[in-house]
């Protein structure tokens, strides 16, 4: 079997196997069989970038229809690093998410999460490695579609709401999205992105492509919650279970934001969208606010999983921030931040599992010298913390390094300074639950079970996954041929230097 | 590469991770011994870069060892010894631990051939110090090692942004020397300088360390400054502006000291006096006033560290740490008397003592450079050191009016430490040889000369006189010295304060819509972004739908307007 068979199947196994998870139904049993499909796209996801990073991009006709007419699928650097991302960080998630779900998720509701979990696998997918941006409207739309309902079997009842508003704002950006690409059709006749690639420069001056751009960016902007279009992502990272908040956090917003990058460089060029219209002008405040808005407004939050979920809207504000920068560094930084942002926010996410598996809250207040029960989760938090806030020999300071180098580059001292001021932010909120955690004393009161049998470290089959994350934060903090390698290629690509 | 010779920070912040799992005899053992393993392993490792890292696209060097940085890692190892043995019985666990990761940790800075090994080192160092001083467990220490740690992470960010501009600058990271010529060096500098207590920012130093624990502040006086002094001995010899940033440094201690009743703040104050010594030593530049510098850092280290064991002492049995409140101590506590006399006669530069070998060497540079002002202003400086720490010290502590205290003698692993300090203090003052052959810089210089002894001895006799002359000034009395950091503990929330009162007068005046507008500013930063506030309120729906057509409309806008 060709690796270009791969390509297709990374798609099409999981989209075929979701049904099946209703008709087996048993709890145990679809467990295995989704932790197999997740294990086996990530493997198929690692042939597939070897296989780009070897002998170039992979080209896929559907049906055997050449493109323009037919589907195709187009593998380059870009897009299978992005595949990489989302298969590892499912795959890990999938593993950690047995106990967790039974926790979270009511026991009759559990083989929909994995049905739902699995279609939205298809989605995310599919939208990366499609070459067609209908095609890539309907995976959008999939995706989206199975994550309002992984959201809602949070057991809160606030999860309904959160869902709700977020499938009413995920609607809109996808309706935007697709009166973009009326548009474009309208204008070229084609649905195939490398066609569109090279059929738009020369009708960029007429007002259809121009406001085209327009709902794009903004579509797409409100899918991967750019400051100020965020409003439903607080709500959804909170309220849904766990499993769902880390799955998501690391992997949806990823995959927007390479929807983004697609359709500006691929489609309309950087010369139109940052020479001519000067796009990064509204990226970059859009970022500066996110960053500060959102790290500030983590600071006061009293529920650690609300606090994470500002700290994302605050750190998609560095992965745009990089893209504003318009130079090969600023880009590098911010496709490197996809992948270390998903593996810290994963991380971070996870433990807030753990936490809430034993203690059944992630309120700040209730987990006073949680530490003590828990101390490898703990652990766990303060390494990805440091992640996250960017200290050296993690991942969060490479991405921090190349952007303060991008800044460096374009002579915005400012803005070198805004970044690691941003970092301060995170040393702040971050801080406030290690306090609460590991040096406040616990007192009865706090936990009138303390010292039952239950108040103990989180099972190991969540622990393990977990670990492996954070030691993929350092490890990938150090050793990081691999990807800055793919991040710097893909930016380079990119930019049409290559 | 790495080859097999292991990192004495490793060894440190290792066994400081794995102290807290220990318990009793094997924890003060361990304790004990991890401080002389570090030191066997810098002893027997031979000169040059033993690590090599890729890290991006530089090389990680963190294992450099020449002469400086051997002798710096000499005695912070020493020091970490003595400062457990000091403390291993009485201090808590956490406090014993993290000061072995923060001893670890400036060892880490020393061995640092490249800015960003460096960097994760200094942070260590930052976080970690900030721990022994929360170790101490009271309320004044929380908000000190607040107000500590803040300080310490700006300096940090300064000195990350001075790096990355330097790699961009360079195109390398490797820790050599600088000159003052490009942003990044200034940035460097700057975030050096904010570690070694120099202005504006010196007021730390006084603020935090006397808060720390009774044994705390022996590890805190030991590292941090000194680690400083190293890392501006390496990346900034003979910069001239040193030399100035030096003597401001001198004095600001000199009256602080003087003007101070807390025993531990003279001593904290006289931190930065010493340091300034050593940093004008360094804006000097010549081999001798570097050699001085280097020297007078190792001297430093250990009579600082004895000093401050003795005042730990007298803090530990008595609970008190005014000058007005102690007095007559001799009597109950003979060793930690003659212990603290002999630190004072080493920070004094007395003959015979450690201080002596080493601050002479940096007199001697300046008059070899015939800096006339410069020459002048340190002997005066020396005179000044001798009347705040080398005669008030143990004068109002140990003698004076009886306070009527008879506190017993300090415990013997105590004693034992200051035993061993002040024995290492005299053998520097009598064979100084032993420290000059670990200089980075060969040294043809004799202390024991009959012009530099009589000069000293002169320089004290006089200092001594006029202090017992004027002793009815130099009667501390309950008050308390104005450092710049009243600017930002007292003054800064005042004048908000302040601020926000006549911003409301003038509400009041303007009636009661100019009170809103004042009570809206005043909790405009919590209405935006506080728990309940503006940012993390639920939201309509209906208001992010409103959003998102702003954002198409300002698209559009622009796309218009650029075309």
């Amino acid at each position: 079997m060709s690796t270009s068979h791969l390509l297709v199947l990374q798609v099409v196994i999981p989209l075929v196997v979701a049904p099946l998870c209703i008709l087996i139904r048993k709890q145990a049993l679809v467990w295995y069989v989704v932790l197999a499909v997740s294990w086996g796209t990530l493997f198929s996801a690692y042939r597939l970038l070897m296989q780009v990073l070897g002998h170039g991009e992979i080209i896929y006709f559907l049906g055997g229809w050449a493109a323009p007419w037919g589907i195709e699928y187009r593998l380059d650097v870009l897009n299978a690093f992005v595949l990489m991302i989302v298969a590892s960080i499912g795959a890990i998630v999938m593993t950690y998410a047995k106990c967790s779900i039974i926790k979270e998720i009511a026991e009759d509701r559990v083989y929909l999460f994995y049905t739902a979990y699995l279609l939205n696998l298809t989605g995310l997918y599919g939208v990366v490695v499609t070459g067609d941006v209908f095609n890539m409207f309907v995976f959008i739309e999939i995706s989206s579609l199975s994550s309002y309902a992984m959201i809602s079997l949070g057991r809160e009842r606030q999860a309904l709401m959160a869902a709700y508003r977020y499938l009413i704002l995920g609607t809109i950006g996808a309706t935007f999205f697709l009166i973009g690409i009326g548009f474009l059709y309208a204008m070229t006749g084609t649905l195939n992105i490398a066609d569109l690639g090279v059929r738009i420069p020369d009708l960029e001056n007429t007002r259809t492509v121009i406001t085209a751009l327009a709902f794009l960016t903004v579509g797409i902007s409100l899918k991967f919650a750019l400051f100020p279009l965020h409003g439903w992502l607080p709500n959804a990272y909170t309220y849904a279970p766990s499993v769902v908040s880390a799955f998501l956090a690391s992997t949806t917003t990823k995959v927007f934001i390479y929807v983004l990058l697609r359709i500006l460089f691929s489609i309309f060029g950087t010369t139109f969208v940052f020479d001519i219209i000067t796009l990064d002008r509204i990226f970059l405040a859009s970022a500066l606010l996110a960053i500060f808005s959102g790290s500030i407004t983590a600071i006061y939050q009293t529920n650690v999983k609300r606090m994470l979920a500002w700290s994302s809207i605050a750190q998609i504000g560095y992965m745009i921030l990089g893209v504003s920068l318009v130079s090969v560094t600023g880009l590098l930084a911010g496709i490197i931040h996809l992948f270390n942002h998903a593996i810290i926010k994963a991380a971070l996410f996870m433990c807030m599992g753990c936490i809430f598996y034993r203690f059944n809250t992630v309120q700040l207040s209730d987990l006073k010298g949680v530490g003590r029960y828990m101390p490898w989760t703990m652990a766990a938090f303060i390494l990805a913390g440091l992640s996250l806030i960017g200290v050296p020999l993690t991942v969060g300071f490479i991405s921090k390094w190349y952007l303060i180098m991008a800044a460096i580059e374009r002579d915005w001292w400012w803005l070198a300074f805004a970044i690691v001021a941003g970092s301060l932010l995170a040393v702040v909120y971050i801080w406030r639950v290690v306090e609460v955690t590991c040096f406040q004393s616990v007192t009865t009161k706090d936990h009138p079970e303390a010292n039952q049998p239950h108040m103990k470290e989180a099972p190991l089959s969540m622990l393990i996954p977990l670990w492996i994350l954070v030691i993929a934060n350092i490890y990938f903090g150090i050793n990081t041929e691999l990807t800055v390698d793919v991040a710097r290629q893909s930016a380079e690509w990119l930019f049409g230097i290559k | 590469m790495i080859s097999s010779y292991i990192h004495p920070a490793f060894i440190l912040i290792i066994g400081g991770l794995i102290l807290p799992l220990l318990q009793g005899k094997w924890r003060s053992i361990l304790a004990l011994l991890l401080p002389l393993i570090a030191l066997v392993a810098i002893w027997s490792v031979p000169d040059g870069n033993h690590y090599s890292i890729s890290f991006l696209s530089y090389e990680l060097e963190p294992f450099r060892v020449d002469k400086l940085s051997r002798l710096f890692i000499i005695v912070f190892s020493i020091t970490a010894f003595a400062g457990v043995l000091y403390c291993y019985k009485q201090a808590s666990n956490k406090e014993l631990s993290t000061a072995l990761i923060y001893a670890g940790s400036a060892i880490g800075v020393t061995l640092a051939a490249d800015m960003v090994t460096l960097f994760v080192f200094w942070e260590i160092m930052a976080l970690a110090s900030t721990l022994v001083v929360w170790s101490a467990r009271t309320d004044a220490s929380w908000y000190a090692g607040m107000r500590y740690v803040l300080i310490h992470l700006l300096g940090g960010v300064i000195l990350m942004s001075g790096i990355a501009a330097y790699s961009h600058e360079t195109g390398g990271i490797v820790f050599t020397a600088m000159n003052l010529e490009s942003l990044s060096s200034w940035l460097i500098l700057t975030g050096f300088l904010i570690n070694a207590g120099a202005p504006p920012l010196s007021a730390w130093i006084a603020d935090a360390y006397p808060e720390s624990s009774f044994s705390g502040m022996v590890f805190l006086s030991a590292f941090t400054t000194k680690a400083a002094v190293y890392v501006l001995l390496r990346g900034y010899p003979g910069t001239e502006l040193l030399i100035y940033i030096g003597l401001f440094m001198i004095f600001y201690g000199i009256v602080y000291a003087l003007l101070e009743n807390d025993m531990r703040r003279i001593l904290a104050y006289s931190i930065v006096n010493q340091v300034g010594f050593m940093v004008c030593g360094i804006g000097i530049g010549t081999e001798l006033a570097l050699n001085g510098a280097a020297a007078h850092a190792f001297t430093h280290i250990i009579y600082k560290a004895l000093l401050l064991m003795s005042a730990g002492a007298v803090l530990y049995t008595t609970g008190k740490r005014k000058c007005s409140d102690l007095g007559g101590l001799f009597q109950t506590m003979p060793v930690t008397c003659t212990c603290g006399i002999i630190g004072a006669l080493s920070i004094s530069s007395f003959p015979l003592t450690s201080g002596f070998v080493s601050k002479s060497m940096m007199t001697q540079a300046t008059a070899d450079g015939h800096m006339l002002v410069i020459w002048l202003l340190l002997q005066a400086a020396s005179a000044g050191v001798f009347l705040h720490a080398g005669i008030k010290f143990p004068w109002f502590v140990f003698f004076q009016e009886d306070s009527g205290l008879r506190p017993p003698e300090a415990p013997l692993n105590m004693r034992l430490a200051m035993i061993f300090f002040s024995f290492l203090c005299i053998l520097i003052g009598i064979t100084p040889g032993l420290l000059y052959q670990l200089l980075p810089y060969s040294v043809n210089f004799v202390p024991y000369t009959v012009g530099h002894v009589l000069l000293q001895l002169q320089l004290l006799l006089f200092s001594g006189l006029a202090f017992f002359v004027m002793l009815p000034w130099m009667q501390r009395t309950l008050t308390i010295s104005l450092d710049i950091d009243w600017l930002y503990r007292k003054a800064l929330p005042k004048v908000s304060e302040m601020i926000i009162s006549i911003l409301s007068v003038a509400g009041a005046y303007f009636g009661t819509r100019g009170q809103k507008i004042t009570g809206i500013l005043s909790d405009c930063v919590m209405r935006l972004y506080g728990p309940h506030g503006a940012l993390s309120r639920e939201i309509q729906t209906g208001f992010v739908v409103l959003l998102v057509v702003l954002m198409l409309g300002l698209y559009l806008l622009l796309y218009l307007i650029t075309i």
